[in-house]
């Protein structure tokens, strides 16, 4: 894992200084809320539907258990003994009080962690494959690329003022676990035909409001240019990207109003202009870094196999765990998505739980994944069996991953200041029915995904089942949509038809499902079948 | 009927506007009719709320109840953790928000 050197230290050491300082001030009386609010934002403290909410960073992910533990102790000592894990990789705490915020990053500050650009028109924290330096299928492991940017993104001036926020995602292989197209920028490290590593490069990607696919704007940068290139994006999105609409803002909007091949042609223009002022920082730096996601200490010779002689554990390994890239070991997924749970939530006992077992099994690491749930990425897969009974007695043992169970869903109106409608109901009301019915894992791999607003925080238009809860009238309704993918075969959902109140939503969503499992055929997931009949059948279910 | 609410600066918590405080529970929310923004402003001023606002309510036998499903959801807490609401041995709360 990276560690902090003096320099970053002492930046995030700085910044909590200076807050507690606004803070003070604040509740003195020296600052208006209108003064306080763009300082607080910058440090991640928002004021949401019941209190102020802290949203920390958690770099493309990845956790020790120091910081696991770190953020339980949060959960226990400032807020209401949980937190939930976000769709950007990220933990928010619900009930933080302005008095105890500077607490609070001071308490990151000593595991190396902190709030910093997450809120705010900057760059976000840097997302990436939760499966990063673990999966059998990647060329590289990305992380180190992501912390490169994310350095050169931290505190960067000429982007702390951008027309909207901006999201970046690294990932390195061919199959997409970060909803990499999604994104302002998507990064792919790959291998060109030379066998040189670079990186592909998507540009104006994005769901909220506006859902676009980011288009490839350049195939291949190499290594010693992936600062610049990427600077280079960004200061065309500075210079013409909208600033007299909120709503039109982002990057998704100027690439689609110039089109991908004339932004991508700016885009050469300023890198060529860029690469005269000898922006990039030495390969050294990226050589520094790299040491610091270094493999393991894998052993070798381990079984390849677990005892497999309980059937539960057979079902949650099968639906739980990926393929590892070191033999005798495998990546576990623990499910934060229990039936009939809130997604994503963990109480602190579950977090130091998950901390203990990270450092007993996993080489003292964990990730966040943005489907909400939390990864060990290094088990011993002769250690499967022992790990799956501690996490099954801990209630965090749901063989759910991808199924129609494993829901992504934003807080919504439950908690959050711009939602509509409430979206976690929902998302208890129908891993209930499905799990009542036991017609989870019949269904195979599903992806549902479930926002409260527009702004799609729960990645709606990437389900291949889809809802988007909306104010109608001054109830909640909901939307339904169909035959979305934020992975590498990305598309986006459509909206069926008319909307359905709460229970409404629940049966139709059954409804889909039966006509998918009258209709698919061998080997097809939902997705698959939606795509092969398209959305006519499904809409003459729902509405007849 | 108006009535005021807003977030208590120190801690965050809803507040709603009882005629002489910010109280925890909506039910002792008062009637300002035109004196909202005059009333905003000076406890605002004062540091006793933060971002206080306006709403519409109706008045029942049980107090005001917020015209909006926002409101009525802010006024008691998250439906899907009704321990950590102001009524967590009311097991109709949540259906009364809706």
């Amino acid at each position: 894992m990276y560690q902090y050197d003096k320099y970053d230290q002492a930046m995030v050491d700085a910044r909590v200084a200076e807050f507690r300082e606004q803070a003070q001030r604040r509740l003195d009386g020296k600052l208006t809320e209108d003064q306080f609010k763009p300082l607080r934002l910058m440090n991640g403290l928002y004021l949401q539907l019941h209190a102020y909410m802290l949203r920390v960073a958690v770099p493309y992910g990845t956790l020790s258990s120091a910081q696991m533990h770190a953020l339980a102790d949060i959960a226990t000592k400032y807020d209401r003994g949980y937190g939930h894990f976000t769709t950007r990789q990220n933990i928010q705490y619900n009930w933080i009080k302005l008095e105890d915020a500077a607490d609070i990053l001071a308490d990151l500050a000593k595991v190396e962690m902190h709030a910093i650009q997450t809120s705010g028109n900057c760059i976000r924290n840097i997302s990436s494959d939760h499966f990063a330096g673990a999966s059998a299928d990647e060329l590289v492991d990305p992380r180190p690329y992501a912390e490169l940017l994310r350095q050169w993104s931290s505190f960067h001036p000429e982007f702390m003022y951008l027309p909207r926020k901006f999201k970046i995602a690294v990932i390195s292989s061919d199959t997409d676990r970060a909803a990499m197209r999604l994104h302002d920028i998507g990064i792919n490290i790959v291998k060109n035909d030379a066998g040189e590593i670079g990186a592909a490069f998507y540009v104006g990607g994005g769901m909220g409001r506006t859902p676009m696919i980011a288009p490839l704007i350049r195939e291949f940068v190499p290594l010693d240019q992936l600062v610049t290139y990427s600077e280079a994006c960004l200061r065309v999105y500075n210079r013409y990207g909208r600033r007299d609409n909120k709503y039109k803002a982002r990057i998704k909007i100027l690439v689609h109003e110039l089109g991908a091949e004339e932004y991508a042609r700016q885009v050469e223009e300023e890198f060529a202009h860029l690469l005269d002022q000898g922006i990039e920082p030495p390969l050294a730096e990226l050589e520094r870094i790299k040491p610091y996601f270094a493999d393991p200490a894998f052993e070798a010779g381990l079984p390849t196999q677990a005892d497999e002689s309980d059937p539960d554990f057979i079902t949650w390994a099968h639906n739980n765990t990926n393929p590892h890239k070191a033999p005798g070991y495998t990546s576990a997924v623990i499910s934060l998505k229990p039936v009939g749970g809130i997604p994503g939530d963990a109480t602190a006992e579950q977090m130091h739980l998950m901390a203990q077992l990270a450092k007993e099994y996993s080489f003292d690491e964990c990730r966040v994944m943005h489907t909400q749930n939390i990864v060990l990425p290094h088990v011993k897969i002769a250690d499967l069996p022992a790990l799956w009974r501690k996490l099954a007695d801990a209630g965090l043992a749901a063989p759910n991953l991808d199924t129609i169970e494993d829901i992504i869903a934003c807080p919504g109106l439950d908690y959050c200041s711009l939602a509509n409608a409430r979206s976690i109901p929902v998302s208890q009301q129908i891993s209930e029915r499905f799990a009542a019915r036991g017609r989870t894992h019949e269904l195979g791999q599903l992806k549902l995904k479930i926002s409260g607003c527009i702004n799609a925080c729960g990645h709606h238009h990437a389900g291949h089942i889809g809802i988007l809860g909306v104010d109608k009238k001054g109830t909640e309704n909901y939307q339904l949509l169909l035959g979305g993918s934020e992975a590498e075969d990305v598309s986006l959902a459509k909206i069926t038809g008319p909307g359905f109140d709460e229970p409404g939503i629940v049966d139709a969503v059954e409804t889909v499902t039966d006509l998918y499992i009258a209709e698919r055929q061998d080997g097809e997931r939902f997705l698959d079948t939606y795509r092969r009949i398209g959305m006519a059948p499904f809409k003459e279910a729902l509405y007849g | 009927m108006i009535i005021l609410t807003g977030n208590d600066l120190k801690t965050g918590v809803v507040v709603w506007w009882d005629g002489q405080n910010w109280s925890l529970h909506v039910e002792n929310a008062v009637d300002v009719g035109d004196e909202a923004d005059a009333i905003a402003a000076r406890e605002e001023a004062a540091r006793r709320v933060n971002v206080p606002y306006a709403i519409e309510a109706t008045q029942t036998d049980d107090g005001p109840r917020p015209a909006h499903i926002k409101d009525r959801v802010r006024a008691l807490g998250p439906t899907v953790r009704m321990d950590l609401t102001l009524k967590p041995n009311d097991p109709g709360a949540a259906e009364q928000v809706i």
